[in-house]
């Protein structure tokens, strides 16, 4: 096909011109995109590069590894065990349910173990891996592994968890660990990161969460790669954290274990201190609970089961507990008007059996009264009336500052929840408290550990410390961090007169030791290793003049909650203080019937080292205490229960 | 007009259409197109068979075309153009009311090894229809009202059916190509004038009344133009693609990451990042280097057209060259504006780059016009 141009050379000359115009615009574009490449590029690479990364790395933290909790003797209290579980990815599994459904076959799964994995599967992102399974043994865990070519998306992992060995023994001084509350963090300032890692335990109460910072130890990091959605590509590097530091408490766990047996199932609490040097060697509170029950996220009919027992076993009444002392603080109110000269230990006051003040009458507990009544006799057979008087003397702001120089009254720091600081009452505390002035009877009733006077287990111990060694001696709880030992700085003497200290602590010993003694029935036969101490009887309430006058119910006439406390204080040895015990027990009756046997076997089996032999024990109560003793249920040294262990 | 003076133009013939044929744009163009290839291999790490195969394969059967379409007679081109023209308008109004819907909005035809856009088909077929539309007519009437309505009509028919479904970035794009074509032909520049200002006016009473009584928009228009205007005001919705692709770009620095080390891409940050913003994964792994090769290359290209525009003295292969030199200089400005943060999100492809096949198909369509007007030159 042949054609002849239209060879109309000026238009086509516009044509051209037009064309280099428009190609003039295009090159102006041009030069504005280069400049653009170049500003992105070239200038503002730098804060682009740092985006990218940002866009690309992520840090995750690595979580530390807690410290291991010992006893003195560095049996294992709280370690961290593997915990086998299985996890599952959907983009993995493909039919989830079908996979789910075969994994139940090898591992038992509840209903709601089922749902609840459906539901996280479906909810999440196709490539999160979610818990199906905790705590699997090491049977089904490898179950599952053996499995693996038939459960796609199912991976067996393995990762840590706390663990209590000695569960029950230990639930109060230690507490638990639990998973960081919203709380938590906000009430911190500069929270540690590690804080922000799902499912982070910390120690919620106890030692676990007053040596927190000890036992956490500090956070690694991997950086990873990660794509738009979050997926990790690969892992870049990492660095590893530095696990928690390992604590020894001073702690016996025999001893505590035993003490635990030895309460019962009594609401009750004892504490055994060493006298020399404060370390606490038992801190018991009954009934008590399992605390690993905690760590697995405890059901809800067994928290409202402690919640509502009224043995209240989630309390620690050993160092919570603030009781009135009763007798026991009789030492107190004794100590005080020796040293203030008011009384000598020979000083003598006649107890008709009642004490009229401001027209007031104050009982003594025997009725009938005590005759005329010297310092020793007073503490062995306790009598109140002589208190009275004698507290009268000497007046509450004295007897007070007694209080306080032997413990009582103030905070002991133990890393330990909730410790009380009890009341140790003076006329300044009832007037700024109750804006009222300090009365006769206020005094008459602080006397003998009555009224406004509250003291907990805790700080009976220490006092009962205080005065077998005369020093101003410190009750601890850490012996030592990762093996290093704290040091115990020697206790400052108390600068009591020495003869007066003797006076009250020959009451002590005339208590459990001579004829008349209130807990003599609770005295130490062996040879070195004789007893003193001090009961206690504190009541819950008020017996009024017409219950008097018929005669004062019993405590088995009384419904649980209403009978007296039983408190028993004491050391042993006499001539050689090492340990000093206190034991309340709520609602038990008499404290020379109650408490006192229960001191007595706590101060024995510290002071063993074992199980107490029967010829530490008067001869007439051996057989009783044989099978008393034997019935109790005991660990072994590993911490086990011995007998076939098929729990 | 002596016999010796007398000179008659012809064009070449048989085989010797071969020399006749630019070979020089030809290499620009795949060498082009190849870079699109080492992009989509790395973008999809490293995998031929994703994106890099089947787009290689597009660009073989691409280049069958304009070969077919390159040999074939320029005025054969020109008497065809109201034919493809028509064919096309059919097509866009198929689509338009039988035509499935995907991916937003392009609306295609399923040919089986491929799906065809008419909107693409339309860029090309609205040049050809505008140039032979001048071509034919006299001079003296280029710039009369009654003749400027003509093609006024032309360009605005398929630019309302494309603006319909809805397609902004390929109207705007069917708009200033059928308008530069206009321009070059010689229409009176008072009409261009005439329409910047009215376009101006528009504009500035849309916006200058916003908040006035007598706005003339919905408030929810306006925040629509503005998200459109300032996609980084939204960084989760419309903006997330801009601010990644920026970090993107900007992150390669001057030589960039290297092949395949590209994390924007890699790990997904990158929207698209194989179709319309093929670019910022270019930018991240070869740098400011890499970019602006690319930026030289695409220069080259429209230069080899420009030049082919300037040698040539047939109004029809002129004006046809123009209009696909302009078509393709606003693929690529519109697609590196938008993804460089320079202007509004619209989808536009990166010509030779982007994975998809329409617009490959098309754009060696037009390479294959443009051939045969430089082959058919009459010399």
């Amino acid at each position: 096909m042949k054609r002849v141009a239209r060879d109309n050379e000026a238009s086509a000359r516009r044509v051209t011109r037009r064309a280099l115009l428009l190609s003039g615009g295009m090159a102006a574009m041009f030069v504005a995109l280069g400049a653009r490449m170049r500003y992105l590029g070239i200038e503002q690479a730098d804060q682009f590069r740092l985006l990218a990364e940002e866009n690309r790395i992520s840090i995750r933290l690595l979580p530390p590894i807690r410290g291991v909790i010992h006893d003195r003797h560095g049996k294992v209290l709280a370690e961290n065990e593997q915990n086998y579980r299985v996890v599952m990815t959907r983009e993995d599994a493909g039919d989830v349910e079908a996979v789910l459904n075969r994994l139940s076959h090898v591992i038992p799964l509840t209903r709601s173990d089922l749902d609840d994995a459906l539901e996280a599967l479906k909810k999440n992102s196709s490539f999160v891996p979610i818990t199906v399974k905790d705590r699997l043994n090491w049977e089904e865990f490898s179950r599952v592994a053996l499995n693996a070519p038939a459960l796609p998306g199912v991976t067996p992992e393995t990762g840590m968890s706390r663990v209590y060995p000695r569960d029950a023994d230990f639930a109060h001084v230690l507490g638990y660990v639990g998973p960081v509350s919203e709380k938590v963090l906000e009430g911190v300032e500069n929270p540690d990161p590690v804080l922000q890692i799902p499912k982070f335990q910390i120690g919620k109460v106890g030692v676990e969460r007053w040596l927190e910072d000890t036992l956490r130890g500090t956070a690694g990091t991997k950086r990873i790669e990660v794509n738009h959605i979050g997926r990790v590509m690969r892992e870049l590097d990492r660095i590893e954290g530095q696990a928690g530091s390992d604590v020894h408490l001073t702690i016996d766990a025999g001893v505590q274990n035993f003490i635990q047996a030895r309460l019962g199932e009594e609401s009750a609490s004892c504490i055994v201190m060493d006298v020399t040097n404060g370390d606490i060697i038992a801190a018991v509170s009954s009934p008590s609970f399992d605390p690993n029950l905690f760590v697995r996220g405890i059901s809800n009919t067994d928290f409202r089961y402690l919640m509502d027992h009224d043995h209240r076993p989630l309390a620690n009444k050993a160092v919570q507990g603030a009781y009135p002392p009763g007798s026991t603080f009789k030492m107190v109110t004794a100590l005080a008007a020796l040293e203030e000269g008011v009384i000598t230990p020979e000083t003598t006051v006649r107890c008709p059996g009642h004490f009229e003040s401001g027209g007031r009458r104050f009982h003594c507990w025997r009725r009938g009264g005590h005759g005329a009544v010297d310092l020793e006799r007073s503490l062995s057979e306790s009598c109140d009336v002589y208190y009275y008087e004698v507290a009268l003397k000497v007046g509450i702001d004295k007897i007070a500052e007694m209080g306080r120089r032997l413990g009582l009254g103030i905070r002991h720091d133990l890393p330990m929840s909730a410790i009380t600081e009890g009341n140790m009452p003076d006329k300044g505390w009832k007037m700024e408290r109750h804006q009222a002035e300090w009365r006769i009877g206020d005094t008459i009733n602080a006397s003998i550990g009555q009224g406004y006077v509250l003291s907990s287990p805790l700080q009976l111990a220490v006092m009962t410390a205080r005065l077998a060694s005369g020093r101003a001696v410190k009750p601890r709880l850490v012996r030592a961090i990762d093996g290093r030992e704290i040091p115990v700085e020697p206790a400052e003497p108390l600068g009591l007169s020495t003869s007066n200290l003797t006076a009250v602590l020959h009451g002590m010993d005339a208590v459990m030791n001579e004829a008349g003694g209130t807990a003599r029935s609770s005295r130490i036969v062996a040879d070195g290793l004789r007893m003193a101490g001090k009961s206690g009887t504190s009541q819950v309430r008020n017996i009024s003049a017409a219950e008097r006058a018929s005669g004062v119910m019993s405590n088995d006439q009384l419904p649980w909650n209403r009978r007296d406390h039983a408190l028993f204080v004491g050391y042993a040895p006499y001539d050689n203080p090492r340990y000093a015990v206190s034991v309340v027990v709520e609602h038990g009756g008499g404290g020379s019937t109650a408490a006192a046997p229960i001191a007595r076997d706590a101060l024995l089996r510290a002071l063993y080292g074992a199980v107490p032999p029967l010829d530490a024990y008067p001869a007439d109560q051996r057989g009783r205490m044989d099978s008393l003793l034997s019935s109790l249920l005991l660990r072994d040294d590993d911490g086990r229960y011995p007998g076939p262990s098929e729990t | 007009m002596s016999f010796l003076e007398y000179r008659v133009k012809t064009a070449p013939t048989g085989f010797s259409k071969v020399f006749a044929l630019n070979w020089a744009l030809l290499l620009v163009v795949t060498a082009v197109a190849a870079i699109g290839w080492l992009m989509l291999y790395s973008i999809s790490g490293g995998r031929l068979e994703v994106w890099a195969e089947p787009q290689m394969k597009r660009y073989v059967l691409g280049l069958v075309v304009m070969f077919i379409v390159a040999f074939t007679p320029i005025w054969f081109w020109r008497s065809m153009s109201g034919f493809a023209y028509g064919v096309s308008m059919l097509l866009l109004l198929a689509v338009e009311f039988f035509g499935s819907v995907g991916m937003g909005a392009q609306r295609w035809i399923d040919l089986g090894f491929m799906r065809l856009q008419p909107s693409e088909l339309m860029k090309v077929t609205l040049v050809m229809a505008l140039a032979s539309y001048y071509d034919m007519l006299d001079d003296k009437k280029i710039s009369r009202p009654l003749w400027v309505l003509i093609p006024v009509a032309l360009i605005v028919a398929p630019t309302i059916l494309v603006l319909m479904q809805p397609n902004l970035g390929t109207s705007i794009m069917l708009l200033v190509v059928g308008a530069a074509v206009m321009f070059a032909a010689g229409v009176s520049l008072w009409y261009f004038g005439a329409v910047l200002a009215m376009v101006i006016a528009a504009v500035a009473a849309v916006f200058l009344t916003r908040g006035t009584p007598w706005q003339l928009l919905h408030n929810y228009q306006y925040t629509r133009i503005d998200t459109f205007l300032n996609p980084s005001a939204d960084p989760l919705g419309a903006g997330y693609n801009i601010i990644q692709a920026k970090i993107a770009l900007g992150s390669g620095g001057w030589a960039g990451k290297g092949f395949m080390q590209g994390t924007q891409s890699r790990l997904n940050f990158l929207p698209e990042k194989h179709t319309d913003f093929i670019f910022t994964t270019l930018a991240e792994e070869f740098g400011f280097v890499g970019a602006f090769s690319l930026l030289v290359l695409y220069a080259l290209i429209l230069i080899f057209l420009i030049v082919a525009v300037i040698q040539n003295r047939d109004r029809f292969s002129q004006l046809l060259i123009i209009g696909v030199a302009v078509n393709f200089f606003l693929y690529l400005v519109i697609n590196l504006a938008m993804v460089m943060g320079m202007a509004p999100v619209v989808g536009v492809p990166l010509p030779l780059l982007s994975y998809g096949g329409s617009a490959t198909l098309v754009i060696m369509l037009a390479f294959g016009l443009v051939q045969s007007a430089i082959v058919h030159r009459l010399r």
